[in-house]
């Protein structure tokens, strides 16, 4: 599904700083059962953010005014569990186009790729700087430039590079995806499977 | 050059690498279930683009299906929805389809090898997690995303970077009353659960090497919980042996030729792993779990370990507890248990009823446990009925549902309620997994059975002959 394609983005940031954040928190089972890619981002977060009753909880992050971006910071260990691709179209829906952490479970972080989310792996040691910013200066601003491969906290210049191979970033940043390059070699894929052992 | 299993699997299968990229896999088998596939097959119509190769791809409905009165209409109208939108989309796309009320239908891991679907040497994925299942075949299957389904439904291929290799060995054998599961927890709980995250893990050893079909794939359905993208243990004759004579398994010269094949399916001598874990299956006790990830488990003879101790910084640790209800330095035995759950694509088979039930029998279900015995197929189910099982549970007070994925992630009806504490031989104890609010110890379907029939966390091996 295309996306829009990202360069630089300069945005506040939301802290969430706890670790092994799984799918099943993102965006629980039960909401799981539409057919369609919409909506997702009302019940991202769902049990942290409301409660039984559907009334929100004060002291999660994403019901305080003081946070806001495209830009959501989270904890070692981010996005494990289930391969649920809902779980990065919510994030998505919710407005964030960036996750920044320090690790990033495998499967969640290709869902991101896929469609449009960059996740942005930093040092432990930066991601407790980038913490320490936003709860300093909720206005704070961090840049992520895709091109540059850079992470950078404006306010004290402080920066770091992150990893991203050559092929996602050129998708990422002009919204291409995999299937426009699959289809292009489909004969080369059906002659291959002419080829296999069994 | 010395290959491992998984590089030789890899490689055969790579149709060509983009350099500074990913390479382009090609897919043997695909799974899809009603919760993940419906915006791929979106996908498919706003590109108008068909199934490049329809016979590839298995559907089966589990995630989201009822487990009691299967013959029903399904009341809730998204999931109704939901598998509609499968039967339909496996309809236009000429897709196999084994719905609600098929008896083929069942877990999509379980009827995958139940079937012969699962084969030694394939690339198999799903988009579940816990398609590292099938690695228990020596096949490389691990989860993919929606997106991903989408791509192999149109090009048989996904496009992904190759993992590290990583081999966890255990030597020795296993004690009395410790079962698969608790070897997987007990892996998780040493390299926590991201310890694994960016290898694909062969499982080697003895303990592998004398575990049974489906031992070995609850060893590798767990893969994922330590952040790997797979687990795969070389096929040998136990595997030949499941394999042989099932519905989409060769046959004869081709079951020949087939043999030859899987025979090479071994890491060569002298190659080499990125990591190495070495342990020993005598250190090995029935395992439970504190916390909320699977890593957070414990010999169910130990105490939760303190804040100090553990892998999660204080913090997230404190949340985990909090979430439990627990505490610091407590024994985990004698805790009380308000629900079991036996079942999922992890412990949903036959040798895992065969296990309950050899410890219920001649005992009583507790009277304040709730017990839901949930088959990982119709297949499952038959044997447990042809076997006597049913009558053994029937006879200690307990009753079988249908088959599906159920409280594993309580997509269903099927939810544990708030606050209340279940032991379950599932996959995840992450907080509300199970139901909002819901408490969950994961476990072997031995310890299931001792909580099912003291109402407690129990050591099995204390009620065992």
């Amino acid at each position: 599904m295309a996306y829009d394609s990202f360069n630089i983005l300069k945005s506040t940031a939301v802290p969430l700083p706890i670790e092994n954040v799984d799918t099943d928190q993102i965006i629980p089972a039960r909401f799981l059962k539409a057919t369609e890619r919409v909506g997702f981002g009302d019940n991202l977060f769902r049990d942290w953010r409301y409660n039984p009753d559907n009334t929100p909880k004060a002291d999660f992050v994403l019901n305080n005014p003081t946070y806001k971006g495209k830009i959501l910071v989270g904890g070692k260990n981010f996005g494990s569990g289930s391969s649920r691709e809902h779980a990065a179209w919510a994030i998505y829906d919710y407005g964030f186009r960036c996750v920044v952490s320090s690790f990033f479970a495998d499967i969640f972080r290709n869902n991101c790729l896929n469609i449009g989310v960059l996740p942005v792996q930093v040092s432990a040691g930066f991601l407790e700087r980038v913490f320490a910013e936003i709860y300093a200066n909720p206005d704070t601003d961090l840049e992520v430039n895709l091109p540059e491969q850079t992470i950078t906290l404006l306010a004290t210049g402080e920066q770091e590079s992150f990893d991203i191979n050559s092929y996602k970033k050129s998708n990422m940043m002009n919204g291409f995806d995999d299937i426009d390059y699959l289809l292009n070699i489909k004969s080369d894929i059906q002659e291959f499977a002419k080829t296999l052992p069994l | 050059m010395s290959k491992t299993l998984f590089d030789k699997v890899w490689d055969t299968h790579v149709v060509r690498k983009i350099e500074g990229g990913p390479d382009v896999l090609f897919i043997d088998r695909h799974l899809i279930h009603e919760v993940t596939s419906p915006v791929a097959f979106l996908g498919l119509r706003q590109r108008d683009i068909r199934v490049l190769y329809p016979e590839r791809t298995f559907a089966t409905a589990d995630h989201n299906t009822p487990t009691i009165n299967q013959h029903l209409p399904v009341q809730d109208p998204l999931s109704a929805n939901q598998l509609k939108a499968l039967e339909e989309n496996t309809k236009e796309y000429g897709i196999r389809h084994w719905g609600l009320g098929h008896y083929k239908n069942g877990i999509v891991h379980v009827i995958g090898p139940e079937n012969g679907i699962t084969q030694p040497g394939a690339t198999i994925v799903c988009g579940d997690s816990h398609t590292s299942t099938h690695g228990a075949f020596g096949a490389i299957a691990f989860g993919i995303g929606t997106s991903e389904v989408e791509m192999v439904l149109s090009s048989q291929c996904i496009m992904q970077p190759k993992p590290k290799k990583m081999r966890i060995t255990i030597n020795g054998a296993l004690g009395k009353g410790v079962l698969p599961k608790d070897v997987a927890l007990f892996i998780i709980s040493k390299l926590t659960t991201s310890g694994a995250t960016g290898y694909f893990v062969e499982y080697a050893g003895s303990v592998f090497a004398q575990m049974s079909m489906e031992g070995r794939m609850t060893v590798c359905n767990l893969s994922i919980e330590m952040g790997a993208r797979g687990g795969m243990i070389a096929p040998d004759q136990v595997t030949f042996d499941y394999i042989k004579d099932r519905e989409f398994s060769p046959k004869g010269a081709d079951w020949d030729k087939a043999m030859a094949y899987w025979e090479t399916l071994k890491t060569d001598e002298g190659a080499v792993f990125d990591k190495e874990f070495v342990f020993e299956g005598a250190e090995i006790e029935p395992m439970i779990t504190y916390g909320t990830n699977p890593g957070m488990g414990i010999g169910i003879t130990k105490e939760i370990p303190d804040a100090k101790q553990a892998e999660e910084a204080e913090a997230t640790f404190a949340k985990s507890l909090g979430y439990m209800g627990f505490h610091e330095g407590e024994p985990m035995e004698g805790k009380k248990v308000d629900y079991v759950f036996v079942g999922s694509c992890t412990n949903g088979r036959i040798e895992d009823f065969r296990a309950f039930a050899s410890l219920v029998k001649g005992k009583r279900k507790a009277d304040d446990v709730t017990v839901w015995l949930v088959p990982g197929s119709h297949v499952v189910e038959e044997q447990i009925k042809r076997e006597g099982i049913l009558d053994v549970l029937t006879e200690a007070g307990f009753s079988l549902r249908q088959p599906g994925c159920s409280a594993c992630l309580a997509m269903n009806e099927d939810k544990i309620p708030a606050g209340k504490y279940a032991v379950s031989t599932s996959n995840r104890n992450f907080e509300g997994r199970q139901g909002p609010g819901a408490r969950t110890l994961l476990a072997s379907p031995l310890v299931a059975a001792a909580a099912a029939v003291t109402g407690k966390v129990t050591d099995p091996r204390t009620l065992l002959q």
